[in-house]
């Protein structure tokens, strides 16, 4: 089968690949590109475990095929430091220990950094339901609350 | 060796900091590499085809088309796999599971497998594989399947532990029996007496990770092995044994693991990712689908048990019986078993007896589920002790202390226990604010207790200080929430060094010796057992080249806060000698430096557990909201008390989704109606409030530091807790788990006509 060839931009870089029309973009990511830190935990965007930025806004990648991905701009887990440097989130995440088994935490923190871009100081109750399509097995979701709220106050400060 | 793992009473410096982990910044960064994110030159994909009946004699398969289809390397069966029929049960079991032989036992279970170039080569040839199936009449119901008219799994099978051996065949595999003293005097003195009969539904343990693999077999016969597991010695001792291998040629390296929670503690497709691999000639990666997760993989027993308790008008319970069914898939199992040990084991009993049945029905293989088999037992312990407090008009606090275990205590399953948390957990319950909190309408608060036996065993540890004198500690048990950082705080606190001084891994099977799997909650216990045993002896390797640089006798040099020291006036001019400087000068003083320990982690300490949880239930769809709840647990000693809260906090998790939603839901065709996260619903963030955790140090006797398993007994209490605190909400006896909106209505609906 012949192959789609797709112009993207991830994580600020201009991408090329080749997919096939039933691929999906979290496959062409992890298989094709070699981006595997959005984790397939269904394939049924039940998880969030495969969260990404499209445009702006926040799919999981398992429900987007790799051709939609055409003249867009993608930002994955891979993105959200710069250089050495760690943002908020994921700095508060190990403060907090808001991670046990971590296959939950890059689609986490996709989620939590949308949420935050979209409202600055979130209550508990909008955290909560701002992450509720995310399934973490290990934490009981506490310590991760708990790391989105003290992020959210470091970077209103900023 | 002479390694004394007594507890010493010492102060601590690193151990009880809360320092960030060392896999952290992988993990936050997406370089963390879990089973699914790696990858092999030439590597194929393998696929499993499923049977979709819950019982059939699989009459013939026919693979001739899919060998044909372009892009297939291998297709395997169960005839590619050795034939165990005469060989060892148990391992007979585990392979059938992984690719049925003669019969398929649950929808899900695996007959065929292909490796292709791709994963869609490897989808269009399962659809070309054609089995000939006889279905059969089959039974998912654990009370169903020990009626004498249930259809068989098993022809082979007679109940063991029965007084006269049956001349029939049965789906009831063995029954057991713990307690001591005589129930029917016990009963004799009981002014008041409790007798329900409860059960609850199979639920999955859900880590998100599906199990994944990567397996590369050489024609000369060695083979390595990526995977997701809790126990890569483990995985390597089955996949050897069961393909004919010699262990030492496997290499297992087990990846990062997405949640395991004892379901990870099995081999299920690493066999058949081996056999493709071999067949094949290529890699093979094999990644199950969450469905296959769910259908294939995984759950705990669904339960049927039936408790009495009697008690004094004084609150002194007399006599406490328990009869438990546990459903074990189509394989023989000991979950009833450690259901009757677990049920009493928080309380002081003179008269008790509990006996459970293992129980075959057409389910996936039942899998160890986080303290396996003790919180259905505690659901229905609890859940009567709760009421006979009421009948007798106690506090049920009140109640549970009056009969708590103590240190000397009996215990229901037969030894004798040292210094135990249960009464220190329930006073620590009884004075928590959260007790005295008020409560609104239609809305209820419930305890409970929980208890779990904690394993040791097989642990073998490295310790090797580098020339700048940092520090690799190599452990065999795997990381599943943060043991890389509570070991290397204890290999720092031995040392005396900084926590950034030591980089703890997890070594590959050709690198370290044998482990027993991180299961039983050992993981810390044992591990940390073995670091302070390599600690100890890297220490004695340091004394000895500080002895030799200063040229005095060793037994005057001692160790203190990372340096060694000349003990004694005489030596009063020898400035002490650093790790850092003795390391830099190991080339010179007779080369590396490093401990080793190779142990058996005996005492391992019982965990105790109370829960206190508030709730609502809408008495118009009969919803349940979790409002407040608190975990107070004995952990021996907390190494990293962040980690330790997370595992208070992910138990309960666990435990709330069990209590209310989760649960495995079959069509009368047998075949599982819910096998993804949409339906099989767990606990998302927006359905939990913060989960409130105390910390109790009780040491364990055992362990140089105190340090108690913690992983647990988190998941025994909740699904009492919750029980009784909708109980005492709506008014009714909930004696149904999953505590579902439908069960509650009706519940609620079938008092109101009652």
């Amino acid at each position: 089968m012949a192959g789609v060839a797709v112009s993207t931009t991830i994580n600020g870089d201009d991408v090329e690949y080749l997919c096939q029309p039933d691929e999906t973009l979290l496959d062409v990511l992890r298989d094709r590109l070699g981006l595997t830190g959005a984790k397939e935990g269904c394939g049924t965007g039940d998880c969030g475990a495969c969260s990404i930025i499209l445009d702006d806004r926040l799919v999981c990648s398992c429900l987007v095929l790799g051709a939609e991905a055409e003249g867009r701009r993608v930002e994955t887990i891979e993105g959200m430091a710069h250089g050495d440097s760690l943002h908020p989130l994921q700095q508060k995440f190990l403060e907090h220990a808001a991670l046990q088994c971590g296959i939950c935490t890059p689609g986490f923190l996709i989620a939590a950094k949308d949420l935050l871009a979209k409202n600055p100081d979130p209550t508990e109750e909008e955290i909560r339901f701002g992450l509720a399509g995310n399934l973490c097995r290990c934490t009981g979701y506490d310590k991760i609350v708990r790391a989105v709220q003290d992020a959210a106050s470091v970077m209103k400060g900023a | 060796m002479n390694f004394d793992p007594r507890y010493s009473g010492r102060s601590f410096t690193s151990v009880g900091t809360r320092p960030i982990r060392p896999d952290g910044v992988d993990k936050v960064t997406g370089r963390a590499r879990y089973g699914a994110d790696f990858n092999m030159a030439g590597q194929l994909v393998g696929r499993v085809l499923r049977s979709p009946h819950a019982h059939a004699k699989i009459r013939k398969i026919d693979t001739s088309k899919a060998e044909k289809l372009a892009g297939v390397k291998a297709v395997i069966t169960a005839a590619d796999l050795p034939d165990l029929t005469d060989g060892d049960a148990a391992m007979y079991d585990i392979l059938d599971n992984c690719m049925a032989r003669e019969k398929a036992f649950y929808d899900g279970h695996a007959v065929a497998a292909v490796a292709a170039v791709d994963a869609r080569t490897a989808r269009q040839a399962l659809k070309l594989i054609e089995v000939d199936y006889e279905v059969l009449p089959h039974v998912v119901d654990v009370d169903e399947a020990m009626k004498h008219t249930a259809p068989l799994l098993n022809d082979a099978i007679f109940t063991e532990g029965l007084d006269e051996k049956p001349v029939k065949p049965s789906n009831v595999t063995k029954r057991t029996q713990f307690g001591h003293g005589d129930i029917q005097e016990g009963f004799g003195q009981a002014d008041f007496v409790v007798e329900r009969s409860f059960k609850t539904e199979q639920t999955h343990q859900g880590y998100i990770e599906p199990h994944a693999c990567v397996a590369n077999v050489s024609s000369d016969g060695t083979a390595d092995l990526w995977v997701c597991t809790q126990g890569h010695f483990v995985y390597r001792q089955h996949c050897a044994q069961l393909l004919g291998m010699e262990a030492s040629k496997l290499r297992v390296t087990s990846s990062e693991i997405g949640g395991g929670f004892g379901g990870k503690t099995h081999v299920w497709a690493e066999p058949v990712a081996l056999a493709l691999s071999r067949k094949a000639g290529r890699p093979v990666k094999l990644v199950m689908t969450r469905d296959e997760v769910f259908r294939a993989s995984g759950p705990t027993s669904a339960t049927s048990i039936d408790v009495r308790i009697g008690a004094r008008k004084d609150g002194t319970i007399t006599a406490a019986e328990a009869t438990l069914r546990y459903s074990c898939g189509p394989y023989a199992g000991m979950w009833a078993e450690i259901g009757a040990m677990t049920a009493f084991a928080c309380y002081k009993l003179d008269n008790v007896k509990t006996v459970g049945y293992e129980v075959l029905v057409n389910r996936p293989k039942t899998a160890a589920y986080r303290a396996p088999s003790a919180p259905m037992a505690a659901f229905a312990v609890e859940s009567a002790v709760d009421e006979l407090a009421k009948e007798i008009g106690m506090d049920p606090v009140d109640f549970r202390i009056r009969n708590a275990a103590q240190e000397g205590t009996r215990s229901s399953y037969g030894p004798v226990y040292g210094p135990i948390g249960i009464g220190p957990t329930l006073e620590a319950a009884k004075n928590h604010p959260h007790m005295k909190a008020p409560l609104g309408k239609n809305q209820g608060r419930g305890m409970a207790c929980g208890f779990w036996f904690n394993f040791g065993g097989q642990t073998c540890t490295d310790l090797n200080i580098g020339m700048d004198g940092s520090v690799s500690l190599a452990v065999g048990t795997v990381d599943v929430g943060g043991s890389r950082a509570s070991l290397s705080l204890v290999a720092a606190e031995e040392l005396g060094i900084d926590y950034g001084q030591v980089k703890a891994v997890v070594a590959d099977t050709s690198s370290l010796g044998y482990n027993d799997m991180t299961d039983g909650s050992r993981g810390t216990f044992s591990s940390s057992m073995a670091t302070i045993s390599a600690a100890r002896n890297a220490i004695k390797v340091l004394r000895e080249r500080a002895a030799q640089t200063w040229d005095i006798p060793v037994d005057d040099v001692i160790w203190e806060k990372g340096h060694a020291i000349a003990k004694g006036e005489k030596y009063g001019n020898l400035a002490a000698l650093s790790l850092k400087e003795i390391a830099a000068a190991s080339g010179k003083t007779g080369g590396p430096i490093a401990g080793h320990s190779e142990l058996v982690a005996d005492g391992a300490g019982v965990s105790f557990a109370t829960h206190i949880c508030d709730i609502e239930v809408d008495p118009e769809t009969g919803s349940t909201r979790v409002l407040r709840y608190t975990v107070v647990q004995d952990a021996g000693k907390a190494v990293h008390p962040t980690y330790v809260e997370g595992q208070y906090q992910g138990g309960a998790a666990q435990g709330i989704g069990w209590a209310l939603n989760e649960e495995y839901i079959y069509g009368k065709d047998g075949r599982l109606q819910n096998p993804g996260f949409l339906d099989y619903r767990i606990p998302v963030c927006s359905d939990l409030p913060m989960i409130d955790t105390q910390i109790l140090e009780i040491p364990n006797p055992n362990h140089p530091y105190g340090v108690r398993g913690v992983g647990e007994t988190s998941i025994v209490p909740p699904l009492a807790a919750i029980a009784n605190a909708v109980s005492n909400a709506v008014g009714v006896r909930m004696t149904h788990i999953p505590m579902s909106p439908p069960r509650i209505l009706a519940a609620i609906e079938a008092e109101r006509e009652g």
